[in-house]
């Protein structure tokens, strides 16, 4: 793992998890988003990061059960030979 | 490898065929023993799987399909009959649901992707154990028990700080908000630490990315093949669009 910088000046309840940290690792978020990171904007606000982040999730998720309804379908489409003999290639 | 004659270099051919299946297999066994064991060694790097490494993709593409393949000849013909007869009905009567095909496709991307994690993370282990558990009890078990942090997190609400002491502003409730929602949508993240939730969610962006292109390839094969591919030819398949643009040597 990381090196974790357990900075807890002050110890609330037990948590040592630093600002800087969850900083840090909304940063690295930011980078993988990608309609912050074609903005090449540094100051894009925390709660904005997540906001995007939350937003992307959601759509990948929405795009992999698209896929998914079009792969049953394909997968399921017995009638055409040339599925038939592309499925026995793939697969 | 000496050159070697026909018949030597066919055998070789064979062997190298069967020791590659038997590389498979064990590579499916090392997995299953790896999944077992990420789950002691939990926390033990959320970020060492690299999905979007050439290898990884391929590694997850060629595991995709045949679980795919694995559950088309296992349902067979009598679902294939049950899908018609729902398609024929579906076409007389106007409201129909959806073939679960869809999410039985989801289902085996998803758990093929848990697979890859090999137990580093938590949402691929949420994921492996919810199916686990619904194929157990039966499909109308939704994951009420997901698996929520057990080792040295307790279950208490977000970090409030009681006293905003010192030099020590509060961490905005905006920002602890917005992780919540994060953590509701990815899975196995409710109720854990906010940088834990943070570090499951970069993991699990570039796990989703990878599970999009992989099946957007796939999806593309198999209907540019429908397409494409005239009626009365034997050639092979349009395999040069697998991997991005590497030679697959497919064939």
């Amino acid at each position: 793992m990381s090196s974790r910088r357990s900075r807890s000046r002050q110890s609330e309840g037990g948590s040592r998890i630093s600002d800087d940290q969850i900083a840090d690792l909304v940063s690295k978020l930011q980078r993988l988003i990608p309609e912050i990171r074609n903005r090449r904007s540094d100051k894009v606000s925390a709660s904005k990061v997540l906001q995007e982040t939350c937003n992307y999730i959601r759509s990948l998720h929405r795009e992999v059960d698209d896929l998914s309804e079009r792969l049953s379908e394909l997968l399921a489409d017995s009638d055409s030979e040339q599925a038939a003999i592309i499925r026995s290639l793939l697969m | 490898m000496s050159s070697s004659s026909g018949p030597a270099a066919a055998a070789a051919a064979a062997a190298a065929a069967d020791s590659h299946r038997k590389k498979r297999r064990k590579i499916e066994a090392d997995d299953a023993e790896e999944t077992s064991r990420g789950r002691k060694t939990a926390g033990a790097g959320v970020g060492e799987t690299t999905w979007r490494s050439l290898p990884q993709q391929r590694l997850y593409y060629t595991r995709l399909v045949e679980a795919l393949s694995r559950s088309r000849r296992s349902s067979s013909a009598s679902s294939a009959e049950a899908q018609d007869a729902a398609a024929a009905s579906a076409s007389a009567s106007a409201s129909s649901p959806p073939s679960s095909g869809a999410g039985e496709v989801r289902g085996i991307a998803d758990r093929v992707l848990a697979t890859a994690a090999k137990g580093r993370s938590r949402w691929s282990r949420a994921i492996l154990a919810s199916r686990l558990r619904m194929s157990r009890l039966g499909k109308h078990h939704k994951k009420a028990r997901a698996p929520t942090g057990r080792g040295p997190l307790k279950k208490k609400p977000p970090p409030q700080p009681a006293l905003e002491g010192g030099a020590r502003k509060r961490r905005l409730p905006a920002v602890e908000r917005r992780v919540k929602v994060l953590g509701r949508l990815v899975p196995g993240c409710r109720g854990i630490s906010m940088s834990s939730v943070l570090e499951e969610t970069s993991d699990y962006i570039a796990a989703l990315e990878m599970q999009v292109r992989a099946m957007t390839v796939l999806t593309q094969l198999l209907s540019g093949a429908q397409q494409q591919l005239p009626p009365t030819t034997t050639t092979t398949t349009s395999g040069g669009q697998i991997g991005s643009g590497s030679g697959s040597g497919s064939g």
